[in-house]
């Protein structure tokens, strides 16, 4: 019931298979006969999910997953992949064309804040990031990063053609690969941000158009511009990376996830009113699954109820899931039964608060700021906080600063607690102008309940005329500090990987039951660099002229400007007896 | 009476053929006037070249022709849209991913379905000329080149503000219409358009096409030289003007407009006379070889697919392989693969930095010249000590 059209172009290929893979056993009888099951032939299933986090600042935190898992190899020499049903063709030829191994890209508008919502599902920074792990097969990792981003730009209607190699670092130690492998030269991997990019409708349409329902069936329908944007916090990213395609691990399957995190305001989308319902937030309700999906579900975060909030419809289905380091209870609505949709055939989840309530402190959050005066110096803080009231654990800090900010790293200091805290592990990789950024990665262990303070001071450039943007006197971007930690978590995790586990949770890998690894990002920094007066040549013209106009125009006439008498005229009368006089040589009348 | 018969008989018979000889002339006729344009593909390429919130109108000017573009007919992917800065996302624009163009918040023209291609800081004169002439670097992804061909007819429109002879890019750079002009006589040497509408809303805009020098060129502008094209009504929610007048009229005007109008460019040289628009609209077809009268508003504005309609079968083979799934080495490779982790602290310590340059280990130089001293001092006694310190 759930897979109506996939069907039938998935007897067409098992048919062509079978026929082919049959001369094929003639020839050479090494075929495994694997291929030829109707359940090995499905290649690739989507998954779709929602989640929805109420926030006790009465905001609402609505996360949408699209996964698309498909068993193929893409890299495989002298097969090209040709045949793509829910894997969207246009990233699949990237991959093939550029040896990717994962990629990263992520809009974002808006800035997450961790103290009063809590820890996303998938952080992101804001502006757009792209991150990407090539395969070690690549002899010119530049060259294909370039282009990559090109393509990208063409894809995602975005200006990622402005990532070129002065905004691009190498991380030697944080952004490992969240997919499968053991190989991890980080020669191999790229990263970069565009902090000052815009996310609206033109980003949303194409990434709508990689789903393989496209925005007309399943949970897509959701996806209206005029309220998504309309939200404090939007962001869409696309995560490709190869994973375990079943629990024994033996062989690798790709997977594409497509994530919108948003971020609906109680005042400017709420109205003011701690009520919210799927009608309220997206203006549409849910009518159907998308028939090509495995699974279609909706999650409800349900930990605090019933003090907080009532949810309905209700629901029998109960889920929980340790995510984030805590376990939490979800309401699940399988959009595949048709019982969830009710007598009216839609779904329209309504949540109406009760009480107020204390939001548990996120155990890591960090900030940056700049301090000092003026356009010469300055220097940029960065705090980090770590809430545990016992446990220390390490974080990496990762910093990569535009080059017109020229970092003295002779004044760098990390204290903690007012006192020193030299880091175990420090990468720097000085900028070179107009060619690199800064980079700078360090391990630092946090106290347990501590605030840490990394400073830096730097000195701004003076850049070329034709470097500045149109719009200089709005400042200059520098992109946010990343911040990777393994958090001590409060109940154990869970390390197997099993096929049915929400996709929320199971996003990055666990490998031990103790911590939980998270990213949290901070500000971006907005900073003036001493920018000249663009009317300034205008001006000068006008006044210079005028000058030499006015000065050396009357200079010259004195010298050379004879002064002559000039006669009166006289009346007619006269005139006609000076010319009688004339005639007869006596002298003349004045 | 059998002559009368015969004669009523004949007559009628000569009716019937004729009826559908007349038909089938008329089709003829139809088809022909379908074809006789001589383009078989449609392009546009739409620029707002102005950047900051109070410029909001022109984003709107070209939005709601885009909007007319696509409702006629022109795919995204024959549209090269290019807005200098972002209204519908602009932290001030209090209905975010909207833009109106009637007050009231009646119409908005930004819509679900937006493609932009060029946005932001892209918007240059340099991006815009290498768009028209095709001179992109070999990177450039397809949605962002003019792949236009000589039976092309591109729509060009442009908006922002402008001068006697010029056209402002984002308050840092402008275009002047020489630069213009030979940028279409380029694309007319390199036979990238059949034919071309040139449409330009700035105050001033007349000057803009005046040195036009190649065949098959039409234009229009909103304002003769020396006038400014005024803008057309504010809205006080959104606090800025909305349209300029001479495209708001055009909006109003291509609406009425469906794919199968028959409305011509004297229609269009009509729209927004001085009554409405307060400056005068020009226009200038002596370098366009059609009678205006007889060229239709779609050959520009809408799309032409041009369909040719064969009786043979094609036989389609396939080529395509399976793909070998996992052939024989599913046996050998039974060592399950493992996620990398994320934050390898042990690993992450003992990781030497690699350095790019060789130096030489540490103490080596000052091991040398001890060295040196103490050969020095073995072979000539230390006597010599003193010429040293």
């Amino acid at each position: 019931d759930s897979d109506p059209v996939g069907f039938d172009s998935l007897d067409l290929n098992e048919r062509r298979g079978r026929s082919t893979d049959a001369e094929l056993d003639r020839r050479d009888g090494t075929r495994t006969s694997e291929a030829l099951t109707p359940a090995a032939a499905a290649r690739d299933e989507f998954q779709e999910e929602l989640v929805i986090r109420p926030l006790h600042s009465g905001d609402i935190y609505a996360s949408f997953q699209f996964r698309t898992l498909w068993d193929t190899d893409f890299l495989q020499e002298g097969q090209k992949v040709s045949h793509y049903r829910l894997f969207p063709k246009s990233l699949g030829q990237v991959l093939s064309k550029f040896s990717v191994r994962e990629l990263h890209i992520s809009f974002t508008q808006g800035f997450w804040r961790t103290m009063q919502w809590g820890q996303p599902f998938i952080p992101s920074p804001p502006g757009a990031e792209l991150w990407v792990w090539f395969h070690d097969t690549v002899s010119d990792v530049d060259g294909n990063w370039k282009e990559l981003t090109n393509v990208l730009s063409g894809i995602f209607c975005a200006s990622l053609n402005f990532i070129d190699l002065t905004n691009t670092v190498q991380p030697s130690a944080s952004f490992k690969p969240l997919g499968l492998g053991n190989a991890t030269d980080h020669r191999f991997l790229r990263y970069a941000t565009l902090p000052r990019e815009i996310v609206c409708t033109e980003n949303l349409t194409p990434w709508k158009k990689l789903l393989p329902c496209g925005s007309k069936a399943g949970l897509a329908v959701l996806l209206k511009s005029e309220k998504l944007f309309h939200s404090s916090f939007h962001s869409q990213a696309v995560h490709i990376r190869p994973v375990c395609q079943d629990e024994q691990c033996t062989s690798k399957a790709w997977e594409l996830r497509q994530t919108l995190n948003v971020v609906f305001d109680l005042y400017t989308a709420g109205q003011g009113k701690k009520e919210w319902s799927l009608f309220k937030m997206f203006s549409r309700t849910l009518t159907e699954a998308c028939p090509l999906a495995t699974s279609s579900k909706v999650y409800v975060d349900i930990t605090d109820n019933p003090e907080l909030f009532e949810l309905s419809p209700a629901t029998p289905l109960l889920s929980q899931a340790v995510v984030l380091g805590d376990r939490r209870t979800y309401s699940v609505y399988d959009l595949s039964r048709a019982e969830t949709f009710g007598q009216l055939r839609s779904l329209n989840l309504l949540l109406r608060w009760k009480g107020d309530g204390e939001m548990l402190r996120p155990l890591l959050h960090a900030e940056r700021y700049v301090a000092g005066f003026g356009l010469q110096t300055g220097e940029i803080h960065t705090v980090i906080y770590n809430n545990h009231p016992y446990r220390a654990f390490p974080v990496l800090l990762m910093d990569s600063v535009p080059w017109y900010l020229q970092l003295y790293i002779h004044t760098l200091t990390v204290t903690s607690k007012s006192r020193d805290n030299k880091p175990s592990y420090i990468h720097y990789q000085p900028a070179k102008d107009r060619h690199r950024p800064h980079l700078l990665e360090m391990l630092i262990q946090l106290p347990p309940h501590s605030m840490t303070e990394v400073t830096v001071q730097f000195e701004r450039a003076l850049l070329k005329w034709t470097e500045y943007t149109p719009d200089p006197n709005h400042g200059f971007y520098v992109g946010s500090s990343v911040v990777s930690a393994l958090v001590p978590s409060m109940v154990a995790m869970n390390t197997n990987f099993t096929q049915d586990q929400p996709l929320f949770s199971s996003f990055v890998p666990v490998k031990e039951e103790s911590s939980y690894f998270v990213r949290v990002y901070t500000e971006p920094l907005l900073v003036n660099l001493p920018t000249p007066d663009f009317s300034m040549p205008y001006n000068v013209i006008c006044l210079t002229c005028t000058v030499v106009a006015v000065g050396y125009g009357s200079f010259y006439n004195l010298l050379t400007r004879t002064f002559q008498v000039d006669e009166p005229s006289l009346p007619l009368a006269k005139r006609l007896a000076n010319l009688i006089r004339r005639i007869r040589g006596v002298p003349l009348l004045t | 009476m059998d002559y009368y018969n015969l004669l009523t008989t004949c007559a009628f018979i000569h009716l019937l053929v004729s009826i559908p000889y007349a038909y089938s002339n008329y089709v003829e006729n139809k088809a022909g006037q379908f074809f006789s344009s001589g383009h078989t593909n449609n392009w546009a390429v739409l620029v707002c070249t102005s950047r900051f919130w109070f410029n909001y109108r022109h984003v709107a000017n070209t939005l709601s022709v885009y909007r007319s573009v696509k409702r006629l007919g022109i795919p995204d992917s024959h549209i090269v849209l290019m807005l200098a800065d972002d209204m519908a996302c602009n932290y001030r624009n209090p209905k975010p991913a909207t833009v109106f163009s009637h007050k009231n918040m009646e119409l908005n023209v930004y819509g679900d379905d937006v493609e932009v291609d060029y946005r932001g800081y892209e918007v240059t004169v340099e991006n815009f000329l290498r768009v028209l002439t095709g001179r992109l670097p070999p990177s450039t992804p397809r949605s962002k080149r003019l792949l236009s061909d000589d039976r092309s007819n591109i729509l060009i429109y442009l908006t922002g503000h402008g001068g006697n002879g010029f056209l402002k890019f984002q308050d840092s750079e402008e275009i002047s219409n020489m630069e213009l002009a030979d940028a279409f006589e380029q694309m007319w040497q390199k036979r990238r358009y059949n034919e071309l509408l040139f449409i330009i809303d700035t105050c001033q805009g007349a000057s803009m096409y005046e040195r036009f020098y190649s065949p098959n060129l039409m234009a229009l502008a909103s304002s003769q030289v020396g006038e400014d094209s005024l803008s057309h009504q504010p809205d006080l929610a959104i606090g800025v003007h909305l349209m300029d007048k001479y495209t708001f009229y055009l909006l109003e005007f291509l609406e009425e407009v469906h794919p199968a109008s028959q409305a011509n460019m004297n229609d269009l040289f009509k729209v927004c006379p001085q009554s409405q628009c307060v400056s005068t609209p020009g226009h200038r077809t002596d370098l366009f070889q059609r009678n205006p009268g007889s060229v239709l508003i779609t050959d520009f504005f809408g799309s032409v697919r041009k369909v040719e309609i064969t009786k043979d079968t094609i036989n389609l083979t396939s080529s395509l392989k399976p793909l070998i799934q996992r052939s024989g080495s599913g046996d050998m490779q039974i060592e399950s693969l493992t996620y990398v982790d994320q934050l390898p602290v042990a690993e992450i310590i003992h990781q030497k930095p690699k350095q790019k340059d060789w130096h030489p280990p540490d103490g080596f130089i000052l091991g040398l010249w001890t060295l040196i001293l103490l050969v020095f001092f073995q072979t000539y006694g230390i006597k010599h000590l003193k010429h040293i310190f």
